[in-house]
């Protein structure tokens, strides 16, 4: 059995659970026909598990405690241990997000299982299911398979799978509520409300063109030409996270899996190699254009159009060309 | 407070990887190597509460003799003293055995606070420091931007996706992983250099027959999905070429 662990918050489901089914519902068929069965963990869920039943799955499993109410990692693990042992799955399938990365490292290496993460394809090796997931930043990618008895825990990056390819069922997947037993003495975090910084002033979601800066940039002193540039394009100024963690750009103008996500009709790479936290924010956009002197740059494979040069010549003269 | 930092040596970022002959990892005899920069964050952090706290700060690494050079990188830019886990198979190793590395090594310590960057740039997993925190029983918590020490125990704040934090306090003992951009990096001084030279590096050997649980079967350049025009000539010709190809396909007016 694959078992989809999804995500929600304050009782609304992340909507990246839903590429995690259809990930999962390729899989069960790559791995000879596997049923499906979807879990998700918090304080009230029930409507969340229903709607999560509208897919061609086996079963849902609901497990509801007060204690899961807010998330904490010690919370959680007990509680997703508790499942994992009851449910004996083959794969468990989790979507690569923040909390995920806070949880499944600790919830496999307790079970004494490999957790595989940030996949981004299906792949085949020997007959049985592979994960392919990126390296060095994206510059390599790697087939990868369990050494070990199952499960298998594998987390799959934002955007690698379709939620709309996930099958629907028929009629709804019958759902199931498991009780787990918490101690509450046993979880050491103890969370706050979450909360935004101060409100943002641009919001890149918004904008038709953005042009975009990386490491390339080297200086801050040579931010103004980039924003020559965004300015004869009509466009916002965004950046990959190391601007922004440099102090170059403010933390808004990021665009990244931890920063904005975003998808303007033109969005052109200056200097910006496209590390995968980078890529899954901005491969939606409608035309992307990369400018770099590395042709092997990560950025090009997400690339519309490509220049492999300077930025310190090439930008002028784009500048130049768009003033004629 | 006595914090340790672990530091991982990954290939550095101009350098555009090369897969070995059996395609299962890269050829790191090529490679030019650096501190992990999610890494170099964390030792930042533990030098800045050290400096507000008191205490020591140590560095923890693990991997081949070459990882030395981080080591002393580390020590001179103000650690204290390092632990060095030594063995050639901890190049490449996955998370656990990583983990496990670390542990033998730190766990008679008993550090009050264990600080490591969020993931790294080689292998990317993204799971080290919290395998590590379950491995010495240490509460921990992700992807920290601020670290505040309240009481007997701390008042951190987590980055979750899209703009959004979130403060969480918990007890020490404690492991973090700590987010690019928690603060501004400094960079050894030739002070530091030299006095890095006195400090000490305790070698140790990695527990005999760690094994991982996940390998590599084959490694390759990303096949490329999307077809991507190639503009050539010169800066200005190349600049045309794209601005025709723009304005035609009304991707600017």
């Amino acid at each position: 059995m694959v078992l989809v662990i999804a995500e929600q918050r304050a009782g609304a489901l992340n909507r990246v659970s839903w590429e995690t089914v259809a990930a999962a519902q390729q899989l069960a068929g790559a791995a000879g026909g596997m049923p499906v069965t979807i879990a998700v963990a918090g304080g009230s869920i029930r409507d969340l598990a229903a709607e999560l039943a509208s897919a061609s799955v086996a079963s849902v499993v609901a497990i509801e405690h007060p204690l899961l109410a807010s998330y904490t990692p010690d919370g959680f693990v007990q509680a997703l241990q508790e499942l994992v042992s009851r449910t004996t799955p083959s794969y468990v399938a989790i979507p690569h997000t923040y909390q995920t990365r806070d949880f499944a490292p600790a919830l496999a290496s307790r079970l004494a299982r490999p957790l595989i993460t940030d996949v981004i394809g299906l792949a085949s090796f020997e007959g049985r299911p592979a994960f392919v997931r990126p390296l060095f930043q994206g510059r390599l990618v790697a087939d990868v398979v369990p050494d070990a008895a199952p499960p298998c825990f594998v987390t799959f990056q934002v955007g690698a799978f379709r939620a709309d390819d996930v099958v629907r069922g028929a009629a709804p997947a019958p759902v199931s509520t498991m009780e787990v037993a918490l101690d509450a003495s046993t979880i050491r975090q103890k969370p706050e409300p979450p909360f935004r910084e101060a409100k943002q002033a641009v919001d890149l979601s918004q904008a038709e063109r953005i042009v975009a800066v990386g490491r390339g940039i080297k200086a801050p002193e040579h931010l103004p030409l980039v924003r020559a540039l965004a300015d004869a394009l009509g466009a916002e100024l965004g950046a990959s996270r190391p601007i922004c963690d440099s102090g170059w750009l403010p933390m808004e103008r990021q665009i990244g899996s931890s920063g904005q996500t975003v998808a303007p009709k033109l969005y052109v790479a200056v200097g910006l190699s496209g590390a995968i936290q980078h890529l899954v924010g901005m491969k939606a956009s409608r035309a992307i254009v990369a400018i770099n002197k590395d042709p092997d740059a990560p950025i090009f494979e997400v690339a519309d159009y490509g220049i492999v040069g300077d930025l310190f010549e090439v930008v002028p003269a784009l500048i130049a060309e768009l003033g004629r | 407070m006595k914090i340790a930092v672990c530091v991982k040596q990954v290939p550095t970022r101009e350098w555009q990887p090369r897969v070995n002959e059996t395609r299962t990892w890269i050829r790191d005899q090529d490679a030019s190597f650096e501190m992990n920069e999610p890494d170099a964050y964390a030792l930042e952090e533990a030098l800045r509460l050290k400096e507000r706290h008191g205490g020591e700060v140590v560095v923890c690494s693990a991997g081949p003799a070459r990882v030395g050079q981080v080591i002393r990188e580390a020590l001179a830019r103000g650690a204290d003293r390092a632990i060095h886990v030594e063995d050639d198979l901890l190049g490449a190793a996955d998370p656990l055995v990583v983990a496990d590395a670390l542990a033998s090594g730190m766990r008679d310590e008993r550090f009050d606070l264990v600080l490591t960057g969020l993931q790294s740039d080689d292998q990317g997993f993204a799971q080290t420091g919290v395998v590590l925190a379950e491995r010495l029983g240490l509460a921990h918590a992700t992807i920290i931007m601020e670290v505040q020490v309240a009481g007997a125990g701390l008042r951190v704040k987590r980055e979750l996706e899209g703009g959004w934090f979130q403060w969480i306090e918990m007890p020490l003992p404690a492991l973090l992983t700590i987010q690019s951009g928690i603060n501004q990096l400094r960079y050894a001084t030739l002070k530091g250099i030299m006095a890095a030279k006195r400090k000490e590096i305790r070698k140790v050997a990695p527990p005999a027959g760690l094994a991982g649980l996940q390998r590599v079967v084959n490694l390759y350049v990303p096949e490329k999905r999307k077809h991507t025009e190639m503009i050539g000539g010169t800066p200005a010709e190349a600049a045309k070429g794209l601005v025709k190809r723009l304005r035609d396909g009304a991707h600017i007016t």
